[in-house]
């Protein structure tokens, strides 16, 4: 338990002392040693717990209620008062409402409440907080070099790093606080804490668009708050268990309506449709914030609990519903990312499509979903934040983020631009996990019900189709040079130290997990799947050796050919461009001896797949399915 | 060990059958159009010719997508006739298309530019259907390996009806005919200037038809998978299959990539959507 105790708490200490050092040099010392330590223990979890897993924890825990819940008196206020502030009264109102729900649990309801056990570490949860403590570390290594860039580059903008590492430290240690709660009201407090550092986080340059997007993604996440909330007062009035080990092993009967409830707070902060806009908007941010919501924190924590809730949805309406609403939002934010230039808009929606589909295996709730959608999880958070990091530092060397400026870079920065080719080809392209992962999701989908399996199979069929075209011609444009190297480019050296170290180690994860594959199922995922649903699920033997061998050729074989060419002695030459080249830069003569230059863009689609009219199609149709959701718990 | 040895027959066998295959295509096309056309052993004197010219490429990366192209080809059809899960093996198929439009890519030309994008809306176009085909397959015999399909005599064709005339119309895509042929066309007046291809020569081109024969074998063994529970309705059903797709090839203009895209779609929805809600109505779930 101290192990537990110390992850959660353990974060607080460089966040203090962040907020109070002002010097670039010590803020790095005290991030770099801070993150090895948080990366080393929650790595050594399964060591230092000493103990098998599942472990849960009884012990008094009376002052650390109390504690909370005068935190949360005090964030309520802050952000109450913020509302007020920014005049989106909106904000005031919901969290009002929320902290009425959870001043009448806590002065009248929880007397006939006893809970037992507050926290627990089982192999989802250590999944969990190896991700929030190897990938959000090396966020947070990365954001030192980064955000130093960033304030070179906006100078107008108030530079605010102790503030911003303040806030990143605490974020990571909400979410080691959130993946280890069994008592739902700790998980609550957490979850709000998260919700307000990403409300902070994503405010962080004080524009006017930063600043109005800090607030959609505020009161979204408010209003899953709010829900939350009131799956919470809903338990302790009827008498419900507010313990997740109890809530998952209960008859669906009694719960659903508490589920139900759960369902919405994971679906607004997962950014499912309706509610996807948050975390687009949250786009503002300087690069590691939308790393780390995107990859390691808020969002997984969304996931996380639907997926945790999963035994409880299998084969119900409310778990239907909840399918659904990530089946649509999986094939509408796909379609969308077709239509998007700009790097990290492409990034966020296929973000929210992943999502979409992680949301449905638990909506499934089945093992083998489950076991989908628990990698889904995994392989999406490591080659997610390889790609937000490198498109980040791309960004500060060629000064764009759009996709249409990336060509060229393997002759300027080869080493980011085979890196930013493995995170794309990591996102989608077999033998690579995400790709497994879908594949997994696929055969579980088969056996969704009679209903439930066409319809998530169209979904994925087209889903899957478009995310094939969106992210191949992302890495076709990487692969388009038109100018000659001319010795070595000095745009690569300027990357910080920091940066490198957190490009490199994420590049090494994202191979590392897909070959470490078999051992993470048979260690960690297989055993959780046993021991929640007393089933088996994974993948055939002979399938798993396939894509081992597969990640191996697909990294030999390039290396190989590469230098093959030279010595087959194979001629360069030039494009063929229907007239006389000019070398460099795609310049030709063309037919009537006129100088021209030809320019390459990719296909966009906009007219099928534009950004408008498929938001606005996955507003109306979540909010129907979210609708239905709550309708069918009722009932 | 038998099913390895099956596999490896593919590896060795497929480009003789592939390229006799398209020899035969060109003779019974010329007969459409009143030509004599050319021997059957055409295409090979074609790759032993491309073979021996010089290579010139535009760019270093070129030649190493369209080896991983080819590479990838040959697993897919290995992995198919080996036995191995048909699933995972249209994801390979997958990557080595992607490796064919990284290579187009990387040459810079407008003109395998445009082809290049063209291809992969053609992929995205036909992977519908394809997931689709499999499901229903899945669904009807359990098993997603070759030949355990064939095992559990299923007539697929009977269950199946919709998902094979959508799976048709993609595999009109997939052999590269018109009216689908966007991106690269074997048609006479396309012979220079060959989207996809046009910065490719020597061995690269001989590798990309190389992969194109072995490709088509592959497909046509998902057409037999359909008429698998009698051998003999299954190869004559390849064959007719095969002479449809020429007979396509010659009576259709080509298609604007909108109306490729947009019908291969809706193809896909109706007859593979309504085929697998149909299937599941029937079969239940499960």
């Amino acid at each position: 338990m101290t192990a537990l105790l110390f992850l959660i708490l353990f974060p607080l200490i460089p966040a203090v002392l962040l907020l109070a050092v002002k010097h670039d040099g010590a803020r790095g010392v005290i991030t770099r040693l801070a993150v090895g330590v948080i990366v080393a223990a929650s790595i050594g979890l399964p060591w230092l717990m000493n103990a098998g897993l599942p472990v849960y924890f009884s012990f008094d825990a009376e002052w650390a209620g109390k504690a909370m819940f005068f935190i949360e008196i005090f964030l309520a206020g802050l952000i109450f008062f913020l509302g007020l502030k920014y005049k989106h009264y909106l904000t005031s109102v919901l969290i009002t409402l929320q902290f009425a729900l959870m001043a009448w649990y806590e002065f009248s309801l929880s007397g006939t409440v006893t809970i037992q056990q507050h926290l627990f570490l089982d192999r989802l949860s250590l999944i969990m907080a190896i991700i929030i403590g190897v990938i959000g570390g090396l966020i947070c290594v990365y954001a030192l070099g980064y955000m130093r860039d960033f304030h070179d580059h906006h100078r107008e903008m108030p530079d605010r790093r102790p503030y911003f590492f303040f806030v990143m430290f605490v974020f990571l240690s909400a979410m080691f606080g959130l993946v280890f709660a069994n008592n739902l009201v700790w998980l609550f407090f957490f979850w709000e804490v998260t919700t307000l550092c990403s409300f902070l986080l994503i405010g962080y340059t004080k524009t006017a668009e930063a600043t109005t997007n800090a607030f959609k993604a505020l009161i979204m996440n408010l209003g899953g708050g709010l829900a939350f909330a009131g799956a919470i007062v809903w338990l302790a009035w009827s008498g419900g268990p507010l313990e997740l080990k109890a809530l998952i092993a209960s008859p669906q009967a009694m719960v659903m309506i508490p589920v139900a409830l759960l369902c919405f707070a994971g679906i607004t902060k997962s950014a499912q449709m309706p509610f996807s806009s948050w975390l687009l908007g949250a786009m503002v941010a300087p690069t590691p914030t939308s790393a780390l919501l995107h990859s390691s924190t808020m969002v997984k924590a969304g996931v996380y609990l639907v997926l945790r809730l999963a035994p409880v949805l299998a084969g119900s309406y409310v778990g239907a519903a909840v399918a659904l609403v990530g089946g649509v939002t999986f094939l509408l934010a796909a379609f969308i990312a077709i239509s998007q230039s700009n790097a990290k808009k492409v990034l966020a929606y296929s973000t929210v499509s992943n999502l979409g589909l992680i949301v449905t295996c638990a909506g499934v709730g089945t093992a083998a979903a489950v076991w989908a959608g628990i990698f889904l999880i995994i392989f999406h958070a490591v080659a997610k934040s390889l790609l937000f990091l490198c498109v980040g530092t791309l960004e500060h060397r060629i000064g764009s983020r759009d996709i249409e400026d990336m060509d060229n870079i393997l002759i300027k920065m080869p080493t980011l631009a085979v890196m930013v080719l493995i995170g794309i080809g990591g996102m989608f392209v077999a033998p690579f996990g995400m790709l497994i992962s879908k594949w997994a999701a696929i055969r579980a989908f088969v056996h969704a019900g009679p209903v439930m399996s066409p319809i998530l199979i169209l979904l994925l069929a087209y889903g899957s189709a478009v995310t094939v075209f969106f992210w191949t011609k992302w890495m076709a444009k990487i692969m388009e040079v038109s100018v000659l190297r001319t010795g070595h480019d000095p745009l690569e050296d300027a990357i910080s130290y920091d940066e490198r170290f957190a490009h490199w180690a994420h590049t090494v994860l994202t191979i590392g997990v897909c070959l470490a594959f078999p051992l993470v199922s048979s260690q960690l995922v297989e055993p959780y799947v046993a021991e929640v649903f007393g089933q088996a699920a994974g993948m055939e033997a002979g399938n798993l050796m396939l894509t081992g061998i597969m990640v191996a050729l697909i990294l030999i074989l390039p290396t190989i050919a590469f230098p093959y060419q030279r010595k087959a002695g194979y001629v360069f030459g030039t494009a063929y461009m229907a007239g006389l080249n000019e070398y460099p830069d795609r310049m030709y003569d063309g037919s009537l001896s006129q100088r021209r230059k030809a320019t390459l863009k990719n296909y966009y689609l906009a007219g099928i797949f534009g950004e408008e009219k498929f938001m606005k199609v996955g507003v109306l149709a979540g909010t129907c399915l979210l609708a239905l959701m709550l309708g069918a718990a009722l009932l | 060990m038998k099913t390895i040895a099956f596999g490896i027959a593919y590896v060795l066998l497929a480009p003789v059958i592939g390229g006799l295959l398209v020899g035969l295509d060109r003779i019974i096309s010329a007969r459409m159009q009143r030509r004599v056309g050319p021997p059957i052993l055409q295409p090979f004197y074609d790759i032993f010719k491309l073979l021996q010219k010089k290579t010139v490429v535009v760019n270093r990366l070129q030649n190493p997508a369209i080896f991983c192209h080819l590479f990838f080809m040959i697993a897919t059809g290995f992995l198919f006739f080996e036995g191995s899960d048909i699933l995972l093996i249209i994801f390979v198929l997958t990557l080595s298309g992607v490796f064919l439009v990284l290579a187009a890519s990387a040459s810079g030309s407008p003109f395998s530019h445009i082809g290049a994008e063209r291809e992969l809306i053609l992929m995205t176009a036909y992977e519908p259907m394809v997931l689709m085909m499999l499901v229903g397959i899945y669904k009807v015999t359990d098993s997603f390996h070759f030949y355990a399909i064939l095992e559990s005599a299923k007539p697929l064709i009977v269950y199946l009806p919709g998902i094979f005339v959508g799976f048709l119309y993609i595999l009109t895509m997939k052999l590269r005919k018109s009216p689908f042929d966007i991106s690269y066309s074997h048609h006479a007046h396309q012979e220079l200037v060959k989207g996809i291809m046009s910065d490719m020569s020597g061995k690269s081109i001989a590798m990309v038809e190389i992969a194109h024969w072995y490709e088509n074998v592959f497909l046509l063994g998902l057409v037999y998978l359909f008429f698998g529970f009698s051998p003999v309705l299954g190869i004559a059903a390849v064959i007719l299959t095969y002479v449809f797709e020429i007979l396509v090839d010659n009576t259709f203009a080509r298609f604007r990539w909108e109306l490729a895209f947009r019908s291969a779609w809706l193809v896909a929805l109706v007859l593979g959507g309504g085929n697998l809600i149909a299937l599941y109505a029937l079969m239940g779930g499960a």
